[in-house]
């Protein structure tokens, strides 16, 4: 909203209509090119906020703000002295005398016009369409508005199963609606993805709790007396009960403006341009973004296309000869960026060209898809994936070329006989990794060859590589790293920055050295800026658990309140419980092997209803009561310890459960009495501190009615003994574990167990499952084999002794806790008034139970990439 | 580090709007490790202590996830900054100046604190 005082008549004027992510980066492709200086530049602005980011809209939702989506820094506008009415959409054009006016009734000659006006969601013609209730999905003041709306209202319908349609209906399930999305077309997606993919993408939507109707259109919008939507009609007859719809199908160009001073739109929408974006009907218009109708006839939705516009643009209004840009077309990969569907297509994905190949995995049960398009000479033409997009970036990357490694091995999931992942090091340079931003491997190197840049975030703002939709970002941290690593600079590969050792390191030198506390460590072995500091979140937990897990072999107490640990725990671990979200802790006491007592159940019960927690079932085959206030901590391990029940460390990252099915004992197929040896196990190897979280499970035959195989040891029975199988994971991605030996006995197991836990421990990093630990280690399952079975380290003696150490100083921690008045003191909300509960926890009821209050807390949760770990 | 009991009866002290404040013992704040006050408009205060003695004072809300928790984080340096790490969903603040040093446009009140 600057004037620039020294603008005159004589300065040639650039204006812009749209301040959107296109019309955004016109302007900064103008300053690139020095035009800024030269020429005014005046910018109408239609929306309330200058330009923001449109592809990151949904985040909104999960806790970014208005602010967070801005894409316009004052300083670059102020800078750059360009004038921005923010606002204030044009609202004609002539032509003959190259004039703009604005709503305000300002009127601008201009040199040249530049239309970014954009697109505006299309809504179909049905009876009702603009109801109480009705929305589209495209500006922050929609979203604003869907919130407000939501508030009080229990169901959400989605008219459209594309890209923005999922997203929508993922946001409307997220504002705590029960959400449906109706697709006329008979799958979701469907310019996207072809049959099989829609139908494995189907399972997985469903799966997260939407409801999809597809194959029916939208008949008309039912509403009440008050003329607010309580429901829609479908075509096959069937009626939807709604609070409210949300129409999300399709777009088209905002092309009304040029209409009017009658410059040539396409037959279906879009200002008509040529291949410099100049419109075909003034040589002193151009238009660009999702309003330009392109040179190959198609108006491109997305927004990379679109900022290759906006740089054609801006290089011909500079007759910048050096450079003469031209946009013919671009490529659609898309991948949906809502959360916990994994979709992309790329390239050709339908596979239209001629004589092309498929190349297909597919696990409906898993929800996977995965398609390719190969061409008659072996080059990558494009494809598909649904379920999990983990090589998109790499793909899309080598579309257009022959991969280096076969088709097939693209494709298939690890482990079902794939050879070794194709990494981007196999990239030519020309290979565009961030297609947003039209940014090329090549690039990505010279960024850190030739500008220094050490970091991602560096690279990011250097090359504006995965500044937009960051689907590629993953394959940039890849490249930057393989290419640090070439140039010869040392990756830091220490464990934080208070050391520059792995875990494994501090591990090694705390065995080695005895070392037993925290700030022994740091002050001989820290950094050199550490030492004698503090340390940092990431190295006192690491470290605290190195110390626990060999407490009594260096000498160092095994109970994790005592002197010094007390302060290195995490919060859960410092209190014995886990945070919950208002405040208040967990409790769960440990049931090994899922057996319990009547006796057991109603002491569980009767404490439960006494301090008005919530009891659930966990996934783990135990029992959780939630919402215990921090004060009420002792007084509850209290009951439970008299009651016989010990801690079951669902805080610490140690052994969680052992789950059992009920085995040969009662099962007409069962072999070995799972339930006993699962009980052992989680005696044996309860309150061990570990890099991660440890679960197991026996069971009692082939049947594996326990899941054994997604443990980080699970015990399946066999008529001769026990088969013991190694690094599964269930959670975000799960793994089969590998059979590691067969057939042993109790003593047999047990030994092998100790053995490759002790192992796992000395040699996996902080927050590394096993599962992770043994893809990552070099030689992998045989090498752990040949360590823990034949001892080819010659270390099994030492790895067993130190666990018979932890399983003969093994003690309860809440035990010890309840009988020491000074660790007790500090299970208090407030330090000052130890009788006063905080006020912020609070509970509402829900089903039978409470839950916690949450309209108290303000701001709503804004999650830190990657760092929600327990 | 020792741990070993405060030979001295110092106490830690807030600063409000009318004067200081007297929260509790010095010896009750381990170092490494924060408590929560409650203050007499209601408002909650985290207090810290680091391993060379120096007392720190922020709100005690967490202003991401809204509970009031900060005091029970983990603390730490970043470039020669103290911080504490919310137990919620990690992000950390800046004991001195209450800002976030994971999104620097959120900040939390901080408070002058003292043992006298
Ligand atoms: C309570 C429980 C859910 C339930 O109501 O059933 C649960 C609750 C949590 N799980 Fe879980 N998980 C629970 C069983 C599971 C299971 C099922 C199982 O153990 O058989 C799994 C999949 C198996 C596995 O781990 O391989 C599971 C995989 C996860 C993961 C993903 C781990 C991974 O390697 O991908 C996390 C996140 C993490 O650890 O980083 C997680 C993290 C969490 C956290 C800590 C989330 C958080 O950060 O707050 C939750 C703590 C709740 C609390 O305060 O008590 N939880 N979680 C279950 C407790 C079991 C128990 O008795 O101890
Ligand atoms: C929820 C959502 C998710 C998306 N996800 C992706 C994605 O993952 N990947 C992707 O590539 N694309 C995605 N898109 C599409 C992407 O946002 C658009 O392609 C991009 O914003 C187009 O930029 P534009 O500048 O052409 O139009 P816009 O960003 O819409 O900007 C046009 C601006 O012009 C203004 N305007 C219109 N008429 C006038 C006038 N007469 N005077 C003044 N101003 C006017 C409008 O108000 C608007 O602010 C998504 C879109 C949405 C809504
Ligand atoms: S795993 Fe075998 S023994 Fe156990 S319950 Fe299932 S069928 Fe029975
Ligand atoms: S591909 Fe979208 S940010 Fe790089």
């Amino acid at each position: 909203m600057t004037a620039t005082p020294e603008a005159t008549e004589a300065t040639p004027t650039i204006v812009l209509v749209g301040h959107g992510m296109v019309g955004q980066r016109f302007l900064e492709a103008l300053a690139a090119r020095g035009m800024t200086a030269t020429h005014r530049v005046v910018v109408l602005c239609e929306e309330p906020r200058p330009a923001y980011d449109r592809v990151a809209l949904t985040s909104y939702f999960s806790g970014k703000t208005p602010e967070d989506l801005s894409m316009t820094d004052m300083e670059f506008i102020e800078t750059h002295g360009i004038e921005l009415y923010v606002g204030d959409p044009a609202v004609s054009v002539d032509r003959e005398a190259k004039k703009v006016t604005a709503r305000s009734g300002q009127v601008f000659e201009y040199e040249t016009l530049v239309l970014a006006t954009g697109s505006y969601p299309f809504v179909p013609p049905v009876p009702n369409k603009d109801a109480q209730g009705c929305f589209v999905y495209r500006t922050i003041e929609d979203l604003l508005a869907i919130e407000e709306y939501a508030k009080t209202r229990t169901t959400g319908a989605v008219v459209g199963g594309g890209l923005l349609g999922l997203e929508a209906a993922g946001a409307l399930k997220g504002l705590g609606l029960t959400s449906h999305i109706v697709e006329f077309a008979p799958r979701l997606m469907p310019v996207q993805v072809d049959e099989g993919g829609g139908a494995a993408l189907l399972r997985t939507i469903e799966d997260m709790g939407l409801s999809v109707h597809t194959g029916v259109g939208t008949q008309e919008i039912v509403v009440d007396e008050a003329g607010a939507v309580t429901g829609m009609k479908l075509s096959d007859g069937s009626e939807l009960a709604t609070d409210m719809v949300v129409f999300s199908a399709g777009v088209r160009p905002r092309d009304q403006l040029a209409r009017d001073c009658g410059l040539t739109v396409g037959e279906r929408g879009g200002i008509t341009v040529d291949e410099q974006c100049r419109t075909v009907s003034d040589p002193h218009v151009f238009a660009i973004g999702e309003c330009a109708l392109a040179s190959d006839g198609r108006v491109y939705g997305l927004v990379a296309p679109g900022y290759e516009q906006a740089e054609t643009a801006a290089a011909t209004i500079a007759a910048d000869e050096a450079e003469e840009l031209t946009f013919t077309g671009a490529d659609l990969s898309t991948k949906l960026k809502l959360l916990g569907v994994d979709v992309a297509s790329f390239g050709d994905a339908h596979g239209t060209a001629e004589d092309c190949l498929d190349v297909v995995y597919s696990d409906s049960r898993a929800g996977l898809y995965k398609k390719l398009v190969i061409g008659r000479d072996g080059t990558l033409l494009g494809g598909i994936l649904v379920g999990d997009a983990e090589a998109y970036g790499t793909l899309k990357a080598f579309t257009g070329s022959v991969p280096p490694v076969s088709p097939e091995s693209l494709v298939l999931p690890a482990g079902a006989g794939a050879p070794v992942q194709l990494g981007p090091s196999a990239l030519p340079d020309e290979a565009i990794i961030c297609s947003c931003n039209n940014v090329t491997k090549g690039t990505i190197r010279g960024a850190v060859t030739d500008h220094q840049c050490t970091t991602v975030p560096e690279v990011k703002k250097c090359t504006k590589a995965g500044t937009t939709c960051g689907s590629c970002v993953k394959v940039l941290g890849q490249l930057v790293t393989a290419e640090l690593e070439a140039s010869g600079v040392e990756i830091d590969k220490g464990l934080c920055g208070c050391f520059s050792q792995t875990r494994e390191e501090l591990y090694e030198i705390v065995l080695a050295l005895r070392i037993n506390t925290y700030q022994d460590l740091l002050d001989r072995y820290g950094r050199d800026g550490a030492k004698g500091g503090d340390g940092c979140e990431i190295c006192k937990p690491a470290v605290a658990s190195i110390i626990a897990s060999l407490a009594p072999t260096i000498g160092a107490s095994g109970y994790v309140l005592e002197g010094e640990q007390a302060a290195l725990q995490d919060s859960n671990d410092h209190f014995l419980a886990n945070l919950q979200k208002n405040g208040s802790y967990s409790v769960v006491p440990r049931i090994p092997g899922g057996e319990i007592t009547p006796e057991g159940l109603i002491v569980i019960g009767e404490i439960a209803r006494d301090f008005g927690l919530y009891t659930k079932i966990t996934g783990g085959q135990r029992i959780d009561m939630f919402g215990a206030r921090v004060e009420q901590l002792p007084l509850i391990w209290t009951r439970l310890v008299d009651a016989g029940f010990e801690s079951g460390h669902a805080y610490g990252k140690s052994l969680r459960t052992v789950k059992s099915c009920v085995g040969q004992t009662w099962c007409r197929y069962g072999v070995q009495d799972s339930v006993r040896m699962a009980i052992d196990l989680e005696l044996r190897y309860r309150g061990l501190r570990s890099p991660h979280k440890l679960k197991s499970a026996v069971s009692g035959c082939a049947r594996e009615c326990a899941e054994a195989q997604s443990k980080d040891f699970g015990v399946i029975a066999t008529s001769a003994g026990w088969n013991l199988y190694v690094g599964g994971n269930g959670g975000a991605t799960p793994r089969h574990a590998d059979l590691l030996a067969q057939d042993l006995s109790d003593a047999e197991l047990i030994k092998l167990i100790d053995r490759f836990l002790m192992f796992y421990i000395r040699t996996a990093d902080r927050l590394e499952r096993t599962s992770t630990w043994l893809e990552r280690i070099p030689g992998g399952l045989d090498h752990v084999r040949d360590v823990v079975v034949e001892d080819s380290l010659g270390i099994c003696e030492e790895l067993e002794s130190l666990m018979t150490a932890h399983v003969a100083h093994y003690a309860d921690e809440w035990a010890t806790t309840i009988n020491d008045p000074e660790k007790l003191a500090r299970f208090v909300s407030f330090v000052n008034a130890p009788d006063t509960p905080d006020p912020v926890v609070g509970f509402v009821p829900e089903r039978d139970q409470i839950k916690p209050d949450l309209p108290l807390l303000t701001i709503g949760h804004r999650p830190l990439e990657g760092s929600a770990q327990r | 580090m020792t741990l070993a009991p405060e030979t001295t009866d110092l106490k830690i002290e807030l600063q409000l709007e009318n004067g200081w404040f007297t929260v509790c013992e010095l010896a009750r704040l381990l170092p490494g490790r924060g408590v929560a006050a409650l203050l007499p408009d209601g408002r909650q205060a985290a207090l810290f202590r680091d391993r060379s003695g120096k007392l720190y004072a922020i709100d005690n809300r967490d202003p991401f996830g809204g509970a009031a928790v900060l005091s029970r984080g983990l603390t730490g340096t970043h470039q020669g900054r103290p911080f504490v790490a919310s137990p919620l969903l990690k992000q950390r603040f800046d004991l001195e100046s209450g800002v976030c040093l994971d999104d620097e446009s959120v900040r939390v009140a901080t408070y002058e604190v003292r043992a006298s």
